[in-house]
């Protein structure tokens, strides 16, 4: 009878499209790639924390991560302020090196001879660490905003810049043939074939800045904290470095790596919303 | 309608060839004969390094010179990936700042010209490797070109659809009675679709065989069939081995 019962039901909803089963509202396949990390993270963190309790270390060595936790809640106030102005020069700066790389990027496209001539200079700027750096932009600018900006800028910019000039090249051939053909002007094969084709590229490379904005604000901030003059989160690490409040020190460093986590998880959201509809990394293979 | 040309020795020598208004004239030859580079220079993507290239036609580009609408169909569809199929086949007209609303219109028709009309909103990655033939077809057609120059269409195709897209191509030529110049590499397809096959060989490229297909129009699959065409075939096939001995 309930079989009977089953049977028709099956005939009268045949589906569409296959059913993807899901559990909590997302797609069964996609709970291990969520909870086997979380399992790892679990388990180390517990074997840290009873490491720490069982071997009697004291905090300022190493503190447990319950110390850790507390500490943040308790620090929140001046750590969220430190987090706030590090979030701001990282995103000024990934700006500015999306907006610049793009810029620069389709300078080089329309002529040959200005990316002969510049885009040596763009790999010098790239390969000069920017700890060797930074003391001297601080010293040269005199808005320690404006130098710290500068700073995570010079260590963003250079894979938008190289990622996107490659993508303007990379254009189809016969598409290209086709704007000739019907006489497109510069502009029009810019707009409606160079860029386009660029973007994938253009995202990848602003996913990698995203991380390296990241980290050029914090070194900065670092170079720059020395002289007290900041008071991003890598300056609070300094601080708490000084008065051997390790805890907080741990509390800052979690959340620099929660921002980074975030910040490309978000443009990884970005990527995929833009390329969904025509990219082979976005959209998902129906057979 | 008149041209004539020769280039250097290395991809085409000593081409002189009449291509008259409305006809359907096939480049046939083994890979290598140039047939691919006669096209780019009929349609202008690449010169002559000499000899001339005479178009009579009421257009005119910039310097003065006589030039007619063009479509071009390429060997791969070569559509935008990130664009829907209405937007790929609407965009010779966007390059021609046509306005929008008229674009769209004028893009749908031609979906519909090849049996996409429904498909407007699809990506390319959506349709098989025919539609996406199709769409390209439509996009060369969108801007009611003059001449169509096919660039070996269809022989990425399994045989199936590109029997279907001869036959629809026959039967958008007979309504409109563009000129084709198709180049291919298949005796079957050369003779089933033109008035004129155009024999070429290799090393270097040079016109070798002109040969009429004296077969009326309409033709269909009982023609594929019939004795005729299979006489055809035959003097063609001897023709391009003589071409491809001497």
């Amino acid at each position: 009878m309930s079989k009977a019962l089953a049977l028709s039901r099956l005939e009268g909803e045949a589906p569409a499209r296959p059913v993807v089963r899901r559990v909590l509202g997302l797609p069964r396949d996609a709970w291990p790639r969520i909870l086997m990390p979380l399992v790892i993270g679990t388990a180390s963190l517990l074997a840290w924390e009873l490491a720490v309790t069982v071997n009697e270390v004291p905090p300022w060595i190493a503190p447990a991560p319950s110390v850790i936790w507390s500490t943040l809640l308790r620090d929140w106030h001046t750590l969220s302020v430190s987090l706030w102005i590090t979030l701001q020069i990282t995103f000024a700066a990934l700006a500015v090196a999306a907006g610049l790389g793009l810029a620069l990027a389709i300078l080089f496209a329309q002529s040959k001879w200005l990316e002969l001539s510049l885009f040596p200079y763009a790999v010098v700027l790239q390969v000069t660490p920017i700890v060797a750096i930074a003391p001297l932009i601080i010293i040269w600018v005199d808005d320690v905003r404006l130098a710290l900006l500068i700073c995570a800028w010079i260590v963003a910019f250079f894979p938008i810049l190289s990622n996107t000039t490659l993508g303007l090249n990379s254009a189809d051939h016969n598409l290209r043939d086709l704007f000739r053909l019907y006489r497109a002007s510069r502009l029009q094969e810019l707009f409606f074939l160079r860029l386009p084709s660029a973007m994938p590229l253009f995202l990848a490379g602003l996913r990698i800045s995203g991380g390296l904005a990241l980290i050029g604000a914090i070194v900065a901030e670092f170079v720059a904290g020395t002289g007290g003059r900041a008071s991003g989160l890598a300056y609070r690490i300094l601080e708490a470095g000084y008065q051997l409040q390790i805890p907080r020190m741990f509390a800052a460093l979690l959340l620099i790596c929660i921002t980074g986590i975030v910040i490309f998880l978000v443009l990884g959201l970005v990527q995929h919303l833009v390329l969904r509809h025509w990219h082979e990394s976005a959209v998902r293979r129906e057979s | 309608m008149e041209k004539r040309f020769g280039t250097g020795t290395l991809a085409l020598r000593g081409v002189d060839l009449d291509i008259g208004r409305g006809d359907f004239l096939s480049l046939l030859g083994p890979s290598g004969c140039g047939k691919s580079t006669l096209l780019r220079i009929l349609a202008g993507l690449i010169e002559p390094s000499a000899g001339i290239l005479d178009w009579p036609s009421a257009e005119h580009d910039a310097r003065g010179t006589p030039r007619p609408r063009l479509g071009f169909v390429f060997q791969e569809p070569t559509l935008m990936p990130w664009a829907t199929a209405l937007s790929n086949v609407a965009l010779p007209l966007r390059l021609e700042g046509v306005a929008r609303s008229e674009r769209e219109d004028r893009a749908a028709e031609a979906l519909a010209r090849v049996g996409l009309a429904g498909f407007e909103n699809a990506y390319p990655r959506a349709l098989s490797g025919g539609m996406k033939m199709r769409v390209s077809i439509a996009r060369a057609l969108v801007t009611s070109p003059e001449i169509l120059l096919m660039d070996e269409p269809f022989a990425a195709l399994d045989e199936i659809t590109r029997f279907r897209l001869n036959n629809d191509l026959l039967a958008i030529w007979q309504g409109a009675r563009f000129t084709v110049v198709f180049v291919t590499h298949s005796v079957f397809e050369s003779v089933y679709l033109s008035r004129r096959v155009v024999v070429m060989a290799a090393r270097p490229g040079r016109v070798v065989r002109e040969l009429a297909i004296d077969a009326s129009y309409p033709r269909d699959e009982a023609f594929r069939t019939s004795a005729e065409y299979a006489a055809l075939c035959r003097t063609v096939s001897l023709g391009l081995s003589e071409a491809i001995a001497e």
